[in-house]
């Protein structure tokens, strides 16, 4: 095996260039570095200058997605190994204002996250005294899979709905907003119901697939849209035959 | 009087990449969409070309000879035999697309997305067969 490997690394520095460029630095590659080992070592040793974002190292916090040969990926599970002999280049995440180097702007992501309520939602809570709020396996299965999306923005990098029209709400918003629809003890369907079925909510989509492909924890959020077009159709349905039976 | 510095939504200085118009040349999943979205011109070619058929077959034997010979023209073969692909390529990825936007449950449990798609093409079938037997056989 290769014992070194170049990276070809995006470079922006609003303060001296206009657009960025690319600059090749060339790190070791072990058995078992990532591609952000690679970027570590850069910061290390060769280049302070570099600027990420990364956390965790374990797949957990989704800080450090990026642009790896043109795929969005987490650089903390992406193997230098898989891409021998090199060289691999990385980029910033796709569709996203490029702040420095490969940092990304996210506000656009965080508003559109908070605007579907990402928590659980009771008309009235119950006293304390009458315990937990308690729920079955089954009930748990409904939802587990939506729950594991670690906001990594993969999927808004990878959608080209987002792309072309930044409105779009996006695949981990809605994904994650079924999430909640689905829980047992949520009760915030219908406030969900209004951001989700806007133009630019679920009816955005046009069943690309590629969020499902790019999603390093399997959510499937393209499914997830998928089925809530169905739930927001029958609630349209419901409203034009039975206007008085409010939700 | 000067301002402190502040985080501003419109920020001068960020790069904003933009889409090129070929992006969807760049990756094979992103062609097949794009020509899932085209397929749906000749799926409604192939209803017009039907409900033609129809009005051909209610005006009398004539009329059905005209729209025959019609048919039969290079032109009108071709374009029916780049729909014929398109209406398949259409329902394939339709079918195989649908599993991811149908759950369904057996006693608590979800049935797996290879038995759901089988079952599509199951009445795709079938309905094909029937179809087919109303018209030639019965």
């Amino acid at each position: 095996m290769a014992d070194r490997i170049t990276l070809q690394l995006a470079r922006y520095r609003p303060e001296e260039e206009p657009e960025p460029s690319f600059q090749e630095y060339e790190v070791p590659c072990r058995e078992d570095w990532v591609v952000l080992d690679g970027l570590n070592y850069v910061k290390d040793r060769l280049d302070g200058t570099l600027s990420y974002r990364w956390s965790c190292r374990m797949g957990i916090c989704g800080s450090c997605g990026m642009t790896v040969n043109g795929e969005p990926k987490l650089t903390c599970a992406t193997f230098l190994a898989d891409y021998v002999p090199g060289p691999v280049r990385v980029e910033p995440l796709r569709n996203f204002p490029v702040i420095r180097d490969l940092v990304v702007e996210l506000g656009d992501f965080m508003r559109k996250l908070t605007s579907v309520q990402p928590w659980i939602v009771r008309e009235e809570e119950k006293p304390l005294s009458e315990g937990e709020y308690r729920q079955t396996p089954a009930q748990l299965d409904l939802y587990q899979q939506y729950s594991m999306c670690i906001n990594c923005m993969l999927c808004y990098a990878a959608c080209p709905v987002y792309g072309l029209d930044p409105k779009f709400l996006g695949p981990a918003a809605i994904a994650l907003a079924q999430r909640y629809n689905l829980d047992s003890r949520d009760q915030g369907v219908g406030e969900r119901l209004e951001v989700l079925s806007q133009d630019e909510g679920i009816w955005g989509c046009t069943f690309v697939g590629d969020c499902t492909r790019v999603c390093p924890k399997n959510v499937d959020p393209a499914g997830a849209i998928q089925r809530y077009k169905l739930t927001a159709a029958l609630e349209w349905l419901k409203g034009f035959f039975v206007p008085w039976g409010a939700r | 009087m000067s301002e402190p510095p502040a985080y501003r939504e419109f920020h001068p200085r960020w790069y904003r990449p933009r889409m090129s118009t070929w992006w969807w040349l760049k990756r094979g999943s992103h062609l097949a969409f794009i020509l899932r979205e085209l397929s749906s011109i000749f799926v409604a070619w192939s209803v017009v070309f039907f409900l033609l058929l129809v009005t051909a077959v209610s005006r009398g034997e004539d009329a059905y000879r005209d729209f025959l010979s019609w048919t039969g023209s290079p032109g009108i073969l071709l374009l029916n035999l780049v729909s014929l692909f398109f209406v398949v390529f259409h329902a394939v990825t339709w079918f195989n697309l649908a599993p991811q936007a149908m759950v369904v449950r057996v006693r608590g449990k979800r049935v797996p997305g290879a038995w759901i798609a089988a079952s599509n093409y199951a009445a795709w079938a079938l309905l094909s067969a029937l179809v087919a037997w109303l018209f030639l056989g019965g």
